[in-house]
């Protein structure tokens, strides 16, 4: 492919200083990798950081996101959008099957989306490489699709200034760059993904290159994107101001741009979320490179957010372009690097290319290891075991031939991606190959989602689904584009298969109104969702299905894995352990069944038993390093196996899920007991307190009745003990003993009231009352301690009050309490009591106020608890019974009253009580 | 010379008995109506013997006992307890606090002046 170019020479954009940046660039991110994996074997792995695993997921930009979404938007305006947003929307709401993905995969030790099927569906090994082979087929062109970009990139780059690169599509194969570059991935891919003589399904340096090259694209991305939106234009505003006053682009900023139908709109977010789950790079560092399932929390927010960011600047870039290079013929899929190539910028478009390059290769290693290891595990593995030869009971070291495999595969699938490009490469623009790639992908979707969900689903129903899909795929989307680019004959796609109208691949059965992509999900998705569940209902899941779909369908309820439940047979643990090591390495082989004899608190692992949990422990090794299916396949063929029938493995089965239930069952038994436990601590607390507060009660009401009794005792003792008692004396205590007695007799009734109002057993004789008279009648009764201790009481008593209901006596009792309270602490001579009834807001009120020493502060409630006067309980002496206040609220909260103290100290003391007038009133007017 | 006997109680009818009862037995009688007085005229009277309430206002009965029992002055001055809190805790509180004896209300008359010998025998 020759560059041609006129003009001077520049001193940057040369194929020396080109090669070379990229040389450097490989090369930094091969001595990354290398680090990552040192960090790896030494156990401070670098990779177990929640931020470069959601980075490593931005694997999913490659130069389709690089380059295509500009040329994209170039065409449709902001439809380049769906395929960010069905990966954003999977991302923020589908969290929980990610989650579950992970777990089962690790779980059972999965190492791709093949071997996560063939698993599912009882370790089938037919699935695993029906899924292999549409896998690779499906991926192909979009391998095909970032050679193409890093070849017309590197073609334009050295044609500078030259905007165009001249491409002859029939030069020899020797001679086009395409192909030394799909070499050169080739070989970059096995030093990364197959260095190590250890076949494990992890590669912690490689996830670490990918994080990088995520951060180099997006800087170089970002870094055109400033270019041009701050550098030729004036910000984003002006960018799209000047693009809105262009008729042709003015469309392109409407979100309706560029005639793409709400169909088209809701197919490609389907399509890009499915890819996001599915396809097999995106497998393999979101699930099989996962270190911790808590670094899931901040991909789902922080991968997003990636995608927002890469296409921050797609349109300022699509619209720069269009404007800059109209009428020049300039491909849009290369205005990314032609932009700053015009500008004469040219250490920003050496940037740009090593921004692309980083795009196509993080891609290219992931997406290749991750199919060289299906192409190995899944495909080629089964084979060669069904040939006999390898299947005996050889003695050598399988692992190289394990790795010889998958560097064959790496260099077999670039060189189909080249193929491809050969083929079809020039009939589509970016997007459009990548696209044909996602459909492929999107038929996995049925086997995968079905599996996790759905018990039912059988590897018949599996591989039918698969079939009808990936058939439906074939036709309506991968030999159109053989036949676009003249490989096959244009009629099959304007004419159908034989001339046959309804057979067109672009309207099969004659659905039109679609574009093609969203015809071939349509179909290809009916057919294969149709397929899977036709097939599956017919016939009930065999032992090993059953077994399989319990441990992905409840993989996030398992703790524990049934596995080993579910195998009976004999063994032999040597041969078990050299079986290992055919395929680990005996070294490895070796420190692995140690491990597990020291966590069976063996000594020596000669001394290990072969029983079912070492089988499973085997199968379980072998299955990370060749696939579950193979080693399954690898453990039957050194043990001697019973197989279990249908129904054992249900009891098995039902056995574990009734443990599950019954544990289930005794958690929340055991958390009633834990807060019935807490709801009795609490009703015994509030015993305790009962008791406490009776306990006092008691001791109150003893040291209340002891004290009268005291001085009645004594005197009576002294009158009968001394006869010649002075008869002064002799009447003087007479009298004590008679007053002590009546305190007494007070004492014992006010607690009988208290007791009978607050049980709920005291007589109320309910009637209409005049509170103004019941004051009156208050004030005649008390009159007499007025005048003993010289106290004068003054009535102020508002006239034409309604009556209100309520018991007289119980009332009277309220009001006669409060004046012998005033009388009692009014000063003697100098004392005043002064009575109010008035009417306030909807209630009538009474308030008896005196000039005594009043009340302090802290003892206003106090005072109304039972036996409380003002002052320390220990040192106050009470001087009535203690009884008065409480018993006279008692009564007034019956009536829905309130009675409160509002003193001053020093100031005297107003007790003020108040009953509701509402429904009294309602009745007086009726 | 007659011992001297204070009376410490906030119960006047009390205080008129158990006045009439100590001094009928010759002792010289000093009268206080909360703890304040009591310690004041324990002072000032120090008497041979208090009879001392527990709940009177301003200063409880034990705080009056440890005060006097912390001063050495008084050591001589025993104190005998009276009230109407029988707890055998109180009781245990009274005695540990350094009273000389204690008797629960009401009591017996003869009791007391028993009692009362006995600590000033």
């Amino acid at each position: 492919m020759a560059a041609s170019g006129a003009g001077e020479a520049s001193p940057v954009l040369q194929s020396p200083i080109v090669i070379g940046a990229s040389a450097v660039y490989l090369a930094l991110l091969f001595a990354v990798a290398y680090w990552g994996d040192k960090r790896a074997d030494e156990g401070r792995s670098v990779i177990a950081n929640p931020t470069i695993y959601a980075l490593s997921m931005a694997v999913y930009c490659t130069t389709w996101t690089y380059y295509g979404s500009v040329g994209r938007a170039a065409v449709t305006g902001v439809g380049f959008l769906p395929i960010y947003l069905g990966p954003t929307l999977v991302m923020a709401l589908g969290g929980f099957l990610l989650l579950k993905m992970i777990r089962t995969a690790k779980a059972n030790r999965i190492t791709s989306i093949a071997d996560f099927i063939a698993s599912r569906y009882g370790k089938s090994q037919l699935l695993g490489g029906l899924v292999t082979v549409i896998a690779v087929i499906g991926i192909v062109p979009y391998i095909a699709l970032q050679l193409k970009a890093v070849a017309s990139s590197y073609d334009l780059i050295v044609g500078y200034p030259a905007l165009k690169a001249v491409v002859e599509s029939n030069e020899p194969v020797l001679a086009d760059t395409t192909f030394w570059i799909a070499l050169i991935l080739a070989a970059f891919t096995i030093l990364f993904g197959t260095r190590h003589l250890d076949a494990t399904e992890r590669h912690e340096g490689m996830v670490a290159a990918v994080a990088l090259e995520s951060v180099v694209k997006l800087l170089a991305f970002g870094a055109v994107g400033l270019f041009v939106t701050y550098g030729l234009y004036d910000g984003f505003g002006d960018v799209f101001a000047r693009a809105l006053a262009d008729e042709r682009l003015a469309k392109l900023t409407a979100v309706a741009a560029g005639n793409r139908s709400y169909a088209t709109w809701f197919s490609l977010t389907f399509l890009a979320g499915l890819a996001i789950l599915f396809l097999p790079r995106q497998f393999q560092v979101t699930v099989v490179e996962n270190v911790s399932e808590a670094h899931l929390k901040r991909a789902i927010w922080l991968f997003p957010l990636y995608l927002l960011l890469i296409n921050l600047f797609v349109l300022p870039i699509a619209l720069g372009g269009l404007m800059r290079f109209a009428g020049q013929g300039v491909d849009a899929d290369t205005f990314v690097l032609t932009l700053p190539m015009a500008a004469q910028q040219e250490w920003l478009a050496l940037l740009v290319f090593v921004g692309g390059l980083s795009a196509a290769t993080g891609m290219v290693i992931v997406e290749t290891i991750a199919l060289s290891t299906m192409v190995c595990n899944d495909l080629v593995m089964p084979l060669l075991l069904r040939a006999r030869a390898l299947a005996l009971h050889a003695e050598h070291d399988l692992s190289g031939l394990l790795l010889r495999i998958r560097r064959g595969a790496i260099v077999v699938i670039l060189l189909l991606g080249y193929l491809y490009f050969r083929l079809a490469g020039d009939a589509y623009a970016l997007v459009g190959i990548g696209l044909i790639s996602f459909s492929a992908v999107a038929q996995f979707a049925p086997a995968m989602i079905g599996g996790m969900y759905w018990r039912g689903g059988t590897r018949d129903g599996a591989l039918a689904g698969l079939l009808a899909g990936f058939a439906v795929w074939a036709y309506t989307l991968l030999l159109p584009s053989f036949s676009k680019s003249g490989w096959m004959p244009a009629s099959f796609v304007s004419d159908g298969l034989f001339g046959i109208e309804l057979l067109k691949p672009h309207q099969l059965f004659g659905l039109t109104g679609l574009d093609d992509i969203s015809h071939c999900l349509f179909w290809s998705l009916a057919a294969n969702v149709g397929a899977y569940i036709a097939v599956s209902l017919m016939r009930a899941p065999t032992a090993a299905e059953a077994s399989q779909a319990t441990q992905f369908v409840d993989a996030l309820k398992t703790t524990r894995p049934v596995g080993s439940a579910l195998w009976r047979g004999s063994a032999d643990a040597a041969e078990l352990i050299a079986l290992v090591g055919r395929f680990l390495g005996p070294a490895r082989a070796q420190t692995a069944f140690a491990a597990y004899a020291r966590r069976h608190d063996i000594a020596d692992v000669a001394n290990l038993e072969a029983d079912a949990d070492l089988v499973h422990y085997a199968e379980s090794l072998l299955a990370g390093a060749i696939g579950s299916a193979s080693a399954r396949a690898m453990v039957a063929s050194v043990a001697k196996e019973e197989p279990l029938s249908l129904g054992e493995v249900m009891n098995i089965l039902d056995e574990a899920s009734q443990l599950r239930s019954y544990s289930r069952e005794l958690e929340r038994k055991s958390r009633q007991l834990e807060d019935a436990t807490g709801e009795l601590k609490a009703a015994n607390e509030r015993l305790r307190e009962l008791d406490r507060l009776k306990d006092d009660f008691m001791a109150s009401v003893s040291h209340e009745l002891r004290t009268p009794l005291t001085s009645i005792r004594a005197f009576s003792e002294i009158l009968r003990d001394d006869p010649k008692t002075a008869l002064q004396d002799r009447e003087r205590f007479l009298s004590i003993i008679v007053s002590e007695t009546e305190r007494l007799t007070r004492l014992v009734n006010q607690i009988l009231d208290m007791a009978k109002i607050e049980s709920g057993n005291a007589e109320w004789l309910v009637e209409e009352v005049d509170l103004g008279g019941i004051v009156e009648q208050s004030a005649a009764a008390t009159s007499q301690l007025f005048r003993d201790k010289n106290v004068a009481l003054e009535l102020d008593l508002a006239g034409g009050l309604p009556l209100l209901r309520g018991d007289r006596d119980r009332l009277m009792q309220v009001v006669i309490n409060l004046l012998s309270n005033a009388v009692k602490f009014a000063p003697a001579g100098a004392g005043k009591v002064h009575v109010r009834l008035f009417r306030a807001q909807g209630e009538l009120r009474v308030s008896v106020s005196d000039n005594g020493p009043g009340i302090r502060r802290e003892d206003q409630e106090v005072i109304f608890d039972r036996f409380r006067q003002g002052g320390d309980s220990m040192t106050s002496k009470p001087t009535g019974t203690g009884l008065g206040l409480p018993i006279s609220r008692k009564i007034v909260e019956y009536f829905s009253g309130r009675l409160w103290v509002e003193s001053e100290p020093g100031q005297g003391a107003s007790f003020i009580f108040s009953l509701p007038l509402q429904n009294n009133e309602g009745e007086d007017n009726a | 010379m007659s011992k001297k006997v204070l009376i410490a109680d906030d119960e006047q009818n009390i205080v008129i008995s158990v006045e009439f009862l100590m001094r009928r037995e010759g002792f010289e009688v000093s009268v206080a109506h909360d703890g304040e007085a009591a310690l004041e005229r324990i002072r000032a009277d120090k008497p041979d013997l208090v009879l001392l309430d527990v709940m009177m206002p301003k200063k409880n009965g034990f705080d009056v006992c440890q005060e006097v029992r912390a001063d050495p002055a008084y050591a001589g001055t025993r104190i005998l307890m009276l009230t109407a809190r029988g707890r055998d805790t109180e009781v245990a509180k009274g005695l540990a606090l350094g009273a000389d004896g204690y008797m629960t209300k009401p009591f017996s008359t003869k009791d007391l002046v028993d009692k009362v010998r006995e600590l000033l025998g």
